[in-house]
């Protein structure tokens, strides 16, 4: 189980809120805004941070909410905010996110959006509202995520009356980015699947340039499709964090789930797609074999890079179970796993001794690892370190093009173990000198242990 | 000396055992094996010079010829430097079409030459020519005597072009190069009764450094290692060593030989890979010195470092043993490493299934059979399609070979390890030893392996192969999460 220390302080937050999670899951349904239920700043930084990351413009909203609501109930500002939202963007969907103020009052969302609907139902015509509970004290990115896409499920599916043998639901981590998506997309029609993928940011956030403007998300899960989840013929849910929405959707519909913990890796690409040949009766394609023989040359290849080397990982449950799953199959060793959140069962799988810490406790304990692997504001201790930082995750902000790299399946994998090696390769600068290599001085530490000698940046 | 003259010399070579065995006609035939056109593999002799002569790090290397010769070829090797790193740089004339019409080479060359001593003032500077330079008949001696008054430092010819021969044959006419123009043009004014030279040794990847100290511990002086981490005046100055100790058996055992003609100065060979192959280097080495005049106690100083250094180095192996015992290797290197491979495998546990000879002299293969008992344990050359044919059936659970060779091995998905030239990890010494083994570790227990060695869950059509397996269908009963290790899918 986890390590999870008492602790008085977090140096270097490795967690993001749990509202921008939700957000960030509202932001992969098509003609949505989410909304911030909290104060201005809530949102702000929260968008700051997902425009770093996008580099796009993001739909997001706040009820702003003031020491008067604050004291007397913020209802109010919760009402007026859905109402201009529906006024101004006309979105189909209206994300409630509720923060950590709103909370820490104690308020009945649920009643006051029901009353909101029927108070306001010519303003707010067919446009739909979703309510995710996402307090700021509690949970990182996939709790919000999870709540989010829960709540979707539960507000707009519908029982389901007939079942598609076509149709089958995905249902999408936090940290599959849009070209994971794009992957599992194609992969899944390539055995004569219509997908319907839950949250699908790959339509809202991957990139194009619109030829109008448009202020709320374009692209994304319609929210006909998550009306109709039901009507799929099986669902597959990707990572422990989706285990929430696949079970309201069961509840809701009846429809059976398969969870996989990770699509990255040779056996855990084998798992998907074999479960696709399964459930569509179809033999593999061709074109999919090929891409795992990539996959197999890519090991190969890439192996020589990852044998040995000491490696530091800090990320959310999940997607520290993913890197680290990965990392370990490579022939890497995980010296150091720090996770942002302690609930999720999966830290149990991790294989390594598990932390709950923050990118402080990485960084005390991560001397001497050959690669950090964290989000972007690993950099710091990084820098520190001199050790090569490795991104993943939510935010990066100092790199381009976060939206497009994969990780998933035969490709995503290939893509990864060329990227990390790269990386590895690159920083392997520091030439043998008569020093590092003198066996009389360097009986205690043995040459290839020692950390680069002078902090690089990476 | 014409280059005729000079092959002629080499393969004349009487310190050469396989040159002593064969009978004076044959011997007359010289020892270079006609290559077969269109199956031929490996370097020519430019590449042969090259790799003993670029290693030294203060000299300017300029091949005159077209790019290829250079160009194709730069920056592939880890020697590595305690100093200038101007051997990595590439120099080359370049020569045009125009320069080869027109037999405007030589002036180009002369003019190569000012333009690098005056960017980059090196103490000497080797000119190598190759095919095209030697075909039309530039005279590069003549250029490089020249540009030496005019320069007053060396300008060295090293005449090996690629027609010549093999890369084996270039090895030797850099030998012969350094004993012609370099050793011997400088006298020494510090000279100890300690002083060797390392012949043969690269320094790759600095693996010299896990040795070198330990002599310096003894009191020995190393006056050249040629031509790992060597300066042009160690080279000028080595004549005046007491004894030299040659590495890389057949590659310069001309220069070794005639140092000792010239010089007087004994020699013998030896190897720093494995344990016991640098304690019986060290002991030869004091050996030779004793013998030459410095005081015996050096030989009781060097068994007292041998036993402190082997009790060290076990003890770090010992853990590795576990790990290593009992995995078969297939080892397919040829040389020197054809047997001192093998003592340093051995001593971890490992069973060597069999050893390349190819590119052994006599008494390589003479050492290689004591050390693997039968002569079926031996080959000279194993076609690709037999090499992956051995890997691919599970004869051997790892291949150490050279780079060409390395893609057999991971196409058949067998674990590989480079330990030859274009490896980035240091063997040499009793240290050295530990990494390889180490090495050989991460490799041969990669994970990587059994996972790419699992088939596929489909055949060659794509159709499920176990279609049967309950797991794998759309199970409907509900099975929670147990926080257990996710091997499976978790169905519900």
């Amino acid at each position: 189980m986890p390590v999870n220390e008492a602790r008085f302080l977090s140096t270097n937050p490795l967690k993001s809120s749990q509202p921008l999670g939700a957000a960030y899951a509202f932001l992969g349904i098509e003609g949505a805004m989410p909304l911030l239920h909290g104060s201005q700043g809530c949102t702000a930084f929260a968008l700051v941070l997902f425009v770093r990351h996008f580099k796009e413009t993001i739909p997001l909203q706040t009820t702003a909410m003031n020491e008067i609501s604050t004291v007397l109930g913020g209802a109010d500002h919760l009402e007026e905010a859905i109402v201009n939202i529906r006024t101004r963007a006309n979105p189909q969907l209206i994300g409630v996110c509720t923060t950590a103020l709103v909370e820490t009052r104690g308020e009945d969302f649920a009643a006051e959006i029901a009353a909101i609907r029927s108070r306001r139902a010519d303003a707010l015509g067919d446009c739909h509202i979703v309510l995710a509970g996402t307090p700021d004290f509690k949970g990182s990115i996939e709790e919000g995520w999870s709540a989010a896409v829960t709540a979707m499920i539960e507000t707009l599916t519908q029982p389901a009356v007939r079942r598609d043998p076509e149709r089958l639901v995905i249902l999408a981590p936090s940290h599959f980015t849009v070209g994971d998506i794009e992957t599992v997309r194609q992969t899944v029609e390539a055995f004569g699947f219509s997908p319907v993928i839950l949250p699908d940011i790959s339509g809202s956030l991957d990139g194009t340039v619109p030829d109008r403007w448009i202020s709320s998300t374009y692209g994304g899960t319609p929210v006909g499709d998550i009306e109709t989840l039901g009507a799929a013929s099986h669902c597959i849910a990707i990572g422990e964090h989706m285990r929430g929405p696949a079970e309201a959707l069961r509840g809701k519909t009846g429809l059976a789930y398969t969870l996989l913990p990770t699509l990255t890796g040779l056996a855990a690409a084998d798992r998907f797609v074999t479960l696709l040949a399964r459930l569509s009766g179809r033999p593999v394609p061709a074109p999919i074999r090929r891409r795992r023989s990539q996959l197999q040359d890519a090991m190969l290849d890439g192996h020589f890079q990852f044998g040995g080397r000491k490696v530091a990982i800090a990320a959310e449950p999940d997607l520290l179970y993913q890197m680290a799953s990965f990392f370990t199959e490579m022939g890497a060793e995980i010296t150091v796993a720090i996770a942002a959140t302690p609930d999720s069962p999966i830290l149990a799988a991790v294989p390594a001794e598990v932390t709950v810490g923050d990118l402080g406790d990485l960084e005390d304990r991560a001397a001497g690892v050959d690669l950090l692997v964290s989000h972007a504001h690993g950099r710091q201790a990084s820098d520190r370190l001199g050790i090569p930082l490795f991104r993943v995750g939510f935010p990066i902000f100092d790199r381009l093009g976060a939206q497009h790299r994969r990780t998933a399946l035969y490709e995503g994998t290939r893509e990864l173990i060329f990227e990390v090696a790269n990386t590895l390769l690159a920083a392997d600068r520091h030439h043998p000198t008569p020093q590092s290599l003198n066996p009389l001085r360097n009986k205690e530490t043995f040459h290839d242990s020692r950390p680069s000698p002078e902090p690089r940046r990476y | 000396m014409s280059l005729k003259a000079r092959i002629a010399t080499i393969f004349d070579e009487p310190a050469c055992p396989t040159n002593r065995e064969k009978s004076d006609t044959v011997r007359r035939k010289g020892c270079s094996k006609p290559l077969t056109p269109g199956a031929a593999a490996g370097g020519c002799a430019f590449d042969g010079a090259k790799i003993v002569l670029q290693p030294v790090t203060d000299v300017a290397h300029l091949v005159h010829g077209p790019l290829a010769c250079e160009g194709n070829s730069w920056d592939n090797r880890h020697s590595a430097s305690s100093g200038s790193d101007l051997w990595r740089r590439s120099f080359t004339t370049d020569l045009s079409e125009l320069d080869i019409v027109m037999g405007t080479g030589e002036k180009k060359l002369f003019k190569a030459i000012r333009t690098i001593v005056e960017r980059h003032d090196p103490p000497a500077v080797f000119v190598y020519s190759t095919c095209v330079t030697a075909l039309i008949g530039d005279d590069m001696a003549a250029v490089c005597k020249r540009a030496s008054e005019r320069f007053g430092r060396p300008v060295v010819p090293v005449e090996a072009p690629g027609f010549a021969g093999s890369k084996s044959l270039g090895n030797k006419l850099a030998g012969q190069t350094l004993l012609e123009h370099v050793i011997g043009t400088v006298e020494p004014d510090d000279v100890t009764p300690y002083d060797v030279n390392i012949l043969g040794e690269y320094n790759l990847v600095g693996e010299f450094w896990f040795v070198k100290p330990l002599l310096e511990d003894l009191g020995i002086r190393l006056r050249a290692v040629i031509p790992g981490d060597a300066r042009y005046h160690d080279i000028a100055t080595a004549h005046r060593a007491k004894a030299n100790m040659i590495v890389c058996s057949s590659a310069l055992i001309n220069l070794a030989r005639g140092m000792q003609e010239r010089w007087g100065i004994p020699y013998f060979e030896g190897s720093f890979y494995g344990i016991s192959d640098t304690s019986a280097a060290i002991r030869g080495i004091c050996r030779l010195l004793v013998e030459e005049g410095a005081p015996a106690d050096l030989l009781d100083r060097a068994e007292v470092l041998i036993a402190r250094e082997e009790a060290i180095a076990w003890q770090r192996i010992a853990p590795l043993r576990p790990r290593l015992a009992g995995k078969r290797v297939l080892l397919n290197t040829g040389g020197v490493k054809s047997w001192s491979m093998v003592d340093a495998l051995q001593e971890a546990g490992m069973e060597v299934i069999r050893t390349s000879i190819k590119k052994s002299t006599e008494e390589d293969k003479a050492r290689a059979l004591a050390a693997l008992k039968d002569e079926k344990h031996l080959f000279d050359r194993l076609a690709p399609r037999e090499i992956y044919r051995i890997l691919a059936e599970g004869e051997a659970d790892i291949m150490l070979s050279g780079s060409r060779t390395q893609f057999i091995a991971l196409k058949a998905k067998t674990p590989w390890l480079d330990v030859n030239q274009e490896r980035h990890h240091p063997y040499a010494g009793y240290e050295g030893n530990v990494e390889l083994l180490k090495r050989i570790d991460l490799a041969v227990n990669s994970p990587v392996f059994p996972a790419l060695r699992t088939p596929a869950p489909w055949d060659e059509a794509g159709r499920l192969t176990d279609a049967a397996d309950a797991s794998a269908e759309v199970a409907h009963s509900f099975r929670k999460f147990a926080g257990g290790a996710l091997d499976d899918a978790d169905d519900c």
